[in-house]
């Protein structure tokens, strides 16, 4: 099997608002990610991460450049590129369990299967008990673990993360990343995880990549080689944090000056 | 009952219960029947609706003549405004053809439309447009006018086709896009996402809808060629100074939209509550 299974090469994305106002997201963008690799991507907000996971996940089409994914190109949504949403993503009128069956449905699987599955998954994330519940009746906490139920379900390669813990709470936060990696240490999927908490991606990732100020470049890859379960009391915790938090501010602050300078 | 729906009741009889003090108590005091009739004549006409009125029909029979009309109307409203307004609220270009033309009508009232539609239908009726020309149906087809059928449409058509352009446009994009990384085919996100997400506005416009068709009713049954109906009796009996007729017909109208209404909301209550629980 290929070492890589996603290749990104020189991605550049422009938007055209509807006001005709061309907005430039993402610039040359390279990006090489390995099977079962664990990357966070983070960088200042704006800067054209969501953009740049939309386009591996074939919901938006590159500028220029292109993504192979296991030697093919992207140009639409495959579902062995799964993604979870930071939002609401579950259909509100279907319970728990048919939201978590939702690709199998697609996919056209006989009804046991599909429940068979979706058992297993919401096992899996430790909602057994709220299969016939409603997403309403949920916290915020336990519909990502719907949605990330639902994503594993179709039992795709790579997962596509774009800030989905970003809503919760500090404490609900913490048990999920912890939950997260038990659940990848488990089947071992490819997961690029964007965030913008340099500690949550100190936490998860293998690999982290700072992405610039928009245009969205990609700054510098910071390989974490610390085992898990990482502790954030150890001071090289610290010291990586610190330092990508360092490149972020130079980031923010580079932003402030232009804005001082083109008197805004 | 227990005591706290007991109180709710007698909340929501307070306002009623003056009202019919009201009428009764100046309707005996200016004795005269025609200005307002006594509040028994009335309720007397409204307990037996399948007595025959002034050679005109029972009170039940022309609202169920009424209620016919309204329902093809409104039917062939709801037809031809929900599968327009989910095309233009999902694509930008139907959208862009047709809203500007369309806004040009929104705003004419329905009654406006009865000069050219008496001079486009005149007194053709369904019975016309199917070519039955005796027999029981054609008295059945023959009380459905195009005309009728048209102002009712025109009321009810534009409240189902902005709820259901409003529908489709404000569907959640995160879930269409999460569909589709699941491995949805487009008839798939039109037939599992995009329709039961916006359902809940279409059937809001469809209950609003049919307020609207049933008010133009009265409008209708006052168009040439109309022999029955609850707005045609209202207007007959005006003519021969039977107000009480008059009323007892107000009150029908208002109890059978009323009743419409709240079959909607009972099945938007039991389909859709997610809507509202959904945070
Ligand atoms: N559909 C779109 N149309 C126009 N501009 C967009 C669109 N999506 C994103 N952008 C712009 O692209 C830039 C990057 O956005 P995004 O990828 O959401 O950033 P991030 O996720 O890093 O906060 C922003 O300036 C945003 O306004
Ligand atoms: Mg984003």
């Amino acid at each position: 099997m290929n070492k890589y299974v996603a290749v990104i090469k020189n991605i550049d994305k422009t938007f055209v608002t509807k006001k005709g106002q061309a907005i430039h997201a993402l610039q040359n963008v390279s990006l090489k990610i390995k099977n079962n690799d664990f990357v966070c991507l983070v960088g200042p907000s704006g800067c054209g991460k969501s953009t740049l996971l939309r386009i591996i996940a074939g919901l938006e089409q590159a500028s220029t450049g292109t993504v192979v994914f296991r030697g093919q190109p992207v140009t639409k949504p495959d579902k062995r590129l799964g993604m979870i949403f930071q939002e609401y993503s579950l259909l509100p009128w279907r319970t728990v369990a048919d939201n978590v069956a939702l690709g199998l449905e697609f996919a056209g699987k006989p009804i046991s299967e599909r429940r068979e599955v979706s058992k297993k998954f919401l096992d899996l994330v430790g909602l057994t008990d709220f299969a016939t519940s409603y997403p309403y009746e949920l916290s915020g906490g336990m519909r990502q673990r719907v949605a990330i139920a639902r994503a594993l379900a179709n039992d795709p390669d790579v997962l596509l993360m774009d800030e989905p813990f970003g809503a919760l709470d500090a404490h609900t936060r913490i048990l999920l990343q912890r939950e997260l990696l038990r659940i990848w240490e488990g089947n071992r999927k490819t997961i690029v995880f964007v965030t913008h908490s340099v500690d949550e991606a100190v936490y998860l990732a293998d690999r982290i990549i700072v992405m610039s100020k928009s245009p969205g470049r990609i700054r510098d890859i910071i390989n974490i080689n610390m085992p898990r379960p990482r502790n954030r009391a150890n001071p090289l915790y610290g010291q990586l944090s610190a330092r990508i938090l360092d490149m972020l501010e130079e980031e923010v602050a580079q932003l402030s000056t232009v804005a001082i300078v083109k008197g805004l | 009952m227990n005591l706290k729906s007991l109180y709710k009741f007698a909340i929501i009889m307070v306002v009623p219960l003056f009202l019919f003090s009201l009428w009764w108590y100046v309707a005996v005091q200016i004795k005269n029947p025609v200005i307002l009739p006594n509040v028994e004549d009335v309720i007397e006409l409204l307990s037996n609706p399948t007595n025959n009125l002034i050679s005109m029909g029972s009170l039940a029979s022309n609202i169920i003549v009424s209620l016919v009309r309204v329902i093809v109307g409104y039917c062939l409203a709801a037809l031809i405004a929900i599968p327009m307004g989910i095309l233009m609220g999902y694509y930008s270009l139907v959208h862009n053809l047709l809203n500007n033309f369309i806004g040009l009508f929104r705003p004419i009232p329905p009654l406006a439309w009865v000069p050219l539609v008496l001079a486009w239908f005149g007194v053709s009726s369904l019975a016309t447009l199917t070519g039955i020309e005796h027999g029981q149906w054609y008295i059945y087809l023959n009380n459905i006018k195009l005309s009728m059928i048209f102002i009712i449409f025109i009321g009810a058509f534009f409240p189902i086709l902005t709820s259901s352009i409003y529908g489709v446009q404000s569907v959640n994009k995160t879930l269409l896009d999460s569909a589709l990384v699941l491995g949805a085919k487009s008839s798939e996100v039109f037939g599992k996402i995009l329709l039961p997400a916006a359902a809940p506005s279409i059937i809001n416009g469809m209950r609003t809808g049919l307020g609207v068709a049933w008010m133009c009713l009265v409008a209708a049954e006052m168009l040439p060629g109309s022999l029955s109906g609850v707005g045609y009796l209202i207007t007959h009996a005006y003519t021969i100074a039977r107000t009480d007729i008059v009323i007892a017909g107000m009150i029908s109208i208002g109890l059978v939209g009323a009743l419409l209404d709240y079959l909607f909301r009972f099945i938007e209550n039991k389909k859709f509550s997610w809507q509202h629980l959904a945070r």
